[in-house]
């Protein structure tokens, strides 16, 4: 078993209710920006990847909203914002 | 525009300390909390030291809602192979009043938020704050859920980022210079289980902390926490670090790496993960902080920067409550000067600076460039090991003299660099 399903199990325990936006975008022109490519070191949750043309993803989902990626990448890539109210992760012991 | 004496932007335990400290003197106050209940978007390791914020938050301890006193103090430093522990456990920890618990914030911050509406505070959950509202350069209120509030004073309690006072101009985007990221995963043993194997008896708890090579030479180290059922077991590494690090490795895998270690395994064998968390930590120390107030609002908590990391243990909790019962302090005397300018609430920093909270910044403000070198995360917990393997290892031929054992991992440029790396940890 490879270790990237395994994560997706983990963050399958906690509790998230979804949002109508998308929390993090990455910013228009900046998929291949080095300052992004950070991100996939530093997300908790994997949801940062790199795609065979070289550009940055992100799946939102299991979003912790640590706020590592934007520390790690800085708003001028990555317009940051936190889930609307009943949304988003719900940690229940934390 | 609705309009309240006081708005607290975030449910931690920085706002609901504020609001608990302003709604016992009368003040009305609302606290604004994105997650579904206090504590829904909160992490912490997992230990609370009680002495610091006992006298901050009177009266209410004796009745809170926390896991374990702990009575057991491990340090394991780890290299590839090895592993050395020092088990400190303490009869003098085993009485009350205790000076720390292992915590759960799902629990105890939604205690804490009972404690305030009891007092009259008024907590609005599922709502993100958006905005400050400024007039003439001061703050006069947030829009929250597309709606205005007013308040004499706002107080930002709204964690690490602080996106509030990001947007009211008191600070930039944070340097990962200063933060380091946790992980954690919450563990479900059955009590008695989790008692045996770590030779607990009652609410005796466990707090152990991990350096070396689970990080991969980047600054940080691991930590496990026994909770009355569970076990908190995570990680803390330097954003900065990360980035840099070559090879490049992925956070989540540190952990899994890390909980397959043998030291951990057994501990956590049979257990069932119920939750994985992770939150950004602010370590900058005094380089860290942010500025504190301006005209109309406050700022407490992670999103002042108030957590320092003493090198043994990475303490914020304590900083959270007591910077939030200063700011309501504060608000209160600007209340009696009816003067919410930042030359009236200046004195929340004058009060912070006699408190423990700016005296420890002080006094530790040399930690992070300390716990900076890298050789703490690498050579140090290695050489220990290597050391204490030969001296454990018994072979064919007639053994070697301890000194002769450790001349042969230290060159004399070793041994100056621990004189001066020692030196550096003395001014701590």
């Amino acid at each position: 078993m490879s270790e990237r399903p395994s994560l997706k199990a983990k963050l399958g325990v906690n509790v998230f209710k979804p949002d109508k936006t998308k929390h993090i975008n990455i910013r228009p022109g900046c998929e291949k920006d080095p300052r992004l490519k950070v991100a996939v070191q530093v997300c908790p949750a994997g949801l940062y990847s790199l795609n065979d043309r070289g550009e940055v993803e992100l799946d939102i989902d299991g979003c912790l909203e640590c706020g590592t990626c934007r520390i790690a990448c800085g708003p001028e890539v990555l317009d940051w914002n936190y889930p609307n109210g009943e949304s988003g992760v719900q940690f229940r012991f934390g | 525009m609705e309009k309240f004496d006081v708005v607290i932007v975030g449910a931690g335990l920085a706002g609901l300390s504020a609001a608990y400290t302003l709604a016992r003197a009368g003040v009305e106050v609302v606290v604004i909390e994105r997650g579904d209940y206090p504590g829904a978007k909160n992490v912490t390791g997992g230990r609370l030291y009680v002495n610091p914020v006992r006298q901050y938050l009177p009266d209410i301890w004796e009745e809170a809602p926390l896991e374990r006193h702990v009575t057991n103090e491990l340090l394991t430093m780890m290299s590839s192979e090895n592993s050395t522990t020092i088990r400190f456990r303490s009869e003098k920890f085993n009485r009350p009043p205790y000076q720390s618990y292992t915590v759960l914030r799902g629990t105890f911050d939604r205690w804490l938020a009972s404690k305030a509406e009891a007092e009259g505070a008024m907590l609005v959950t599922k709502n993100l704050v958006d905005d400050v509202i400024k007039e003439n350069g001061r703050v006069i209120g947030v829009v929250a859920g597309g709606e205005e509030l007013g308040a004499d004073v706002v107080i930002a309690c709204d964690g690490v980022l602080s996106l509030i006072a990001e947007k009211a101009g008191l600070r930039s985007p944070g340097d990962p210079r200063n933060y380091a990221v946790g992980l954690k995963e919450v563990i479900e043993l059955p009590r008695e289980t989790l008692e045996d194997r770590f030779g607990l008896t009652g609410d005796e708890g466990v707090a152990q902390l991990f350096m070396g090579s689970l990080t991969q030479g980047c600054f940080g180290g691991g930590f496990l926490y026994t909770n009355k059922s569970s076990i908190s077991l995570g990680m803390v590494v330097g954003v900065k670090d990360l980035m840099e690090k070559k090879p490049q490795v992925e956070v989540p895998y540190l952990l899994e790496e890390f909980k397959q270690r043998p030291e951990i395994a057994p501990l956590i064998k049979g257990g069932e993960l119920v939750e994985y968390s992770a939150h950004v930590i602010p370590e900058g120390g005094m380089a860290g902080l942010t500025t504190l107030f301006s005209d109309g609002l406050l700022v407490a908590g992670d999103a002042a920067g108030f957590s320092l990391n003493m090198g043994i243990t990475v303490r914020g909790m304590e900083f959270a409550i007591a910077s939030g019962v200063i700011a309501a302090r504060a608000v209160q005397q600007a209340r009696e000067r009816n003067d919410f300018s930042a030359a009236s609430l200046a004195c929340y920093q004058q009060m912070l600076e006699q408190s423990f909270v700016l005296q420890d910044f002080k006094t530790f403000r040399h930690a992070p460039q300390f716990l900076e070198n890298p050789r703490l995360f690498s050579f140090y917990p290695e050489f220990a090991d290597r050391i204490l393997e030969e001296v454990f290892t018994f072979g064919e031929g007639p053994k070697a003299k301890l000194s002769d054992t450790v001349r042969k991992h230290l060159s004399f440029g070793e041994a100056w660099r621990i004189a001066r790396d020692l030196w550096g940890g003395l001014k701590i």
